[in-house]
């Protein structure tokens, strides 16, 4: 392979990387931006969507079949169902901690992820599942750099989840109401804002762009299994971080570069693909170093 | 009676184990601007964020309009007419001008009506105008309380709490947001104005009430209260 041909296929295997990074960082990053919770239970959210998908796939599949309809319709399913499961931790877990130290609702979401993944390890007997579809490795060659089909559409899925979660953000009433949230929750309340659907709101969106990912990893790597949230939770908790948590474009931003850094630390001499975590929380540790707001974050001064 | 907008009777807030007011008993008639003067720590602003449901009383009983809302939560005295402009403004920072005003409106569903009551608030205040694209943290600081206003008025309120519309002002700027008070007065708004300055808010008040460490110790109409000696000595200065 030569220079440019090695660079391209990093670069798409990079880009699809990024894209489930992305998903799951918006979800730390909205619930850290309204509420101020680290949400270390959101990579099982993930975990669960990809179950979920899963389950409803086995149904869907038998009426649409497991071509890109069926997977469509499954997506968009299980981001519905998995957004009301967030809701509903919210409600019973999160909401009553809320006027508690910030520190009692960072150990209830490590207790909610336990339980989550210890849920499903029961359910499945913590064995891999093989998430079937039938989609073929068809793809487009460009000298050695080969990129399936499967790869541009969840790629391009993932721009189109964006590009409406950032007009929801930008546009709608509520999406403002999340963001004027982040800034002052007394001065929402005397605009009449409801705060505490306000954050469900914000729970359901970011739980349902996980489960979004989550179906979108069965389809790529073609297997899911109980543990798959854990890694993926602290990349997607680096890239937020990258980003600036907090920041929705960071975010998407943090996302996609991890992906990239992580494709092409694959490539460093010596270093091979085994040393890709050790590259990405490494570069958090200099990022954290050197400029610890993150790339879009803004500064922010406690006052005493 | 019927002209009464707002009634405390016997309110009584604590903050934890401090009690911050001690019974207020206070009246705001309909197209009344009502002072609320006092020393700092004197409980005004407790007494604005009791009203408005953003603390609980521990006692009494606030009447709006003929409903009981002692125990409302803030986000719903808003949808009733009821708004509270708090102290310091706070303003959205990070977002536009435009986008303060919008969220002002947050309970009102019709995109047409919004886009007229702006235009109102633009008239009152043409800066917010020219500045409506930009972020409200680089607006001055009277800019930031004319927003804050304007963003109020975007409810349409039928009665207005204003937590110290003046602090931190210049002199200059200090007439001007007097006079968009009287303005709105006039056009048919009840006020309840919290107050440090209360030479200015004297000058506009019908009524006014002197808070002294969570207690009501004076009440009178506006211009008996300018002469009264004692508030002379203490609040006005000679």
């Amino acid at each position: 392979m030569s220079n440019l041909d090695i660079i391209l296929q990093q670069l798409a295997n990079g880009l699809i990387l990024g894209s489930f990074y992305s998903l799951v960082a918006l979800g730390y990053t909205m619930v850290y931006g309204i509420i101020k919770l680290l949400n270390f239970a959101h990579g099982d959210i993930y975990m669960v969507g990809a179950f979920i998908g899963f389950s409803i796939l086995s149904v869907v599949s038998g009426i649409l079949g497991d071509g890109w309809t069926g997977i469509v319709a499954t997506m968009a399913l299980s981001m519905i169902a998995v957004g009301f499961i967030g809701v509903i931790i919210q409600r019973i877990a999160y909401r009553p901690m809320l006027q508690a130290p910030r520190l009692s609702i960072l150990i209830t979401a490590l207790a909610v992820s336990l339980i989550l993944y210890n849920l499903v390890m029961s359910i499945t007997d913590g064995e891999f599942k093989a998430f079937t579809v039938g989609l073929g490795y068809e793809g487009i060659s460009m000298g050695e750099v080969y990129i399936t089909f499967t790869q541009m559409v969840l790629v391009s899925a993932t721009a189109v989840l964006m590009t409406i979660l950032h007009l929801f953000i930008n546009k709608t009433m509520y999406g403002k109401a999340m963001r004027a949230i982040s800034i002052d929750q007394d001065a929402c309340r005397l605009m009449g804002i409801d705060v505490n659907r306000v954050i469900a709101v914000t729970f359901f969106v970011g739980s349902a762009l996980a489960a979004a990912a989550g179906v979108m990893a069965g389809v790529y790597y073609g297997s899911i299994h109980f543990f798959m949230g854990f890694v993926i939770g602290l990349k997607a908790f680096t890239a937020a971080v990258m980003g600036g948590i907090g920041s929705i474009p960071g975010a998407m931003l943090g996302g996609l570069i991890l992906g990239l850094l992580e494709s092409f630390g694959t490539q460093i001499p010596f270093i091979g693909s085994e040393w890709k975590d050790v590259f990405a929380f490494g570069i958090l540790i200099l990022l954290l170093v050197f400029k610890p707001t993150g790339l879009l974050g803004r500064t922010e001064i406690e006052r005493m | 009676m019927s002209d009464i907008v707002l009634q405390l009777q016997d309110i009584e807030t604590c903050y934890g184990k401090i009690v911050a007011l001690r019974g207020i008993n206070l009246v705001v008639k309909k197209g009344q601007i009502v002072a609320l003067l006092g020393a700092n720590g004197a409980g005004k602003s407790t007494t604005l964020r009791t009203i408005s449901g953003l603390v609980k009383s521990s006692a009494g009983k606030i009447m709006f309009l003929g409903n009981d809302i002692t125990r409302s939560p803030a986000h719903e005295t808003v949808r009733n007419g009821l708004i509270h402009v708090p102290e310091g403004r706070r303003i959205f920072k990070g977002m536009t001008v435009q986008e303060n005003l919008d969220l002002g409106s947050f309970t009102l569903k019709d995109d047409g009506v919004r886009k007229k009551r702006m235009e109102r608030v633009f008239g009152l205040f043409p800066i917010l105008e020219k500045r409506r694209k930009q972020d409200a943290g680089l607006l001055s600081g009277g800019e930031q309380q004319m927003l804050a206003m304007g963003r109020a008025l975007m409810n349409e309120p039928k009665l207005l709490l204003l937590d110290e519309p003046s602090m931190g002002l210049a002199p200059f700027l200090v007439q001007e947001i007097m006079r968009v008070i009287r303005q709105l007065n006039a056009s048919g708004a009840t006020i309840l104005l919290v107050e440090q300055n209360a030479k200015a808010a004297l000058k506009l008040a019908h009524y006014g009430y002197v808070l002294e460490t969570g207690k009501i110790v004076m009440e009178n109409d506006g211009n008996s209260l300018q002469n009264d000696a004692r508030i002379v000595n203490a609040y006005l200065g000679n």
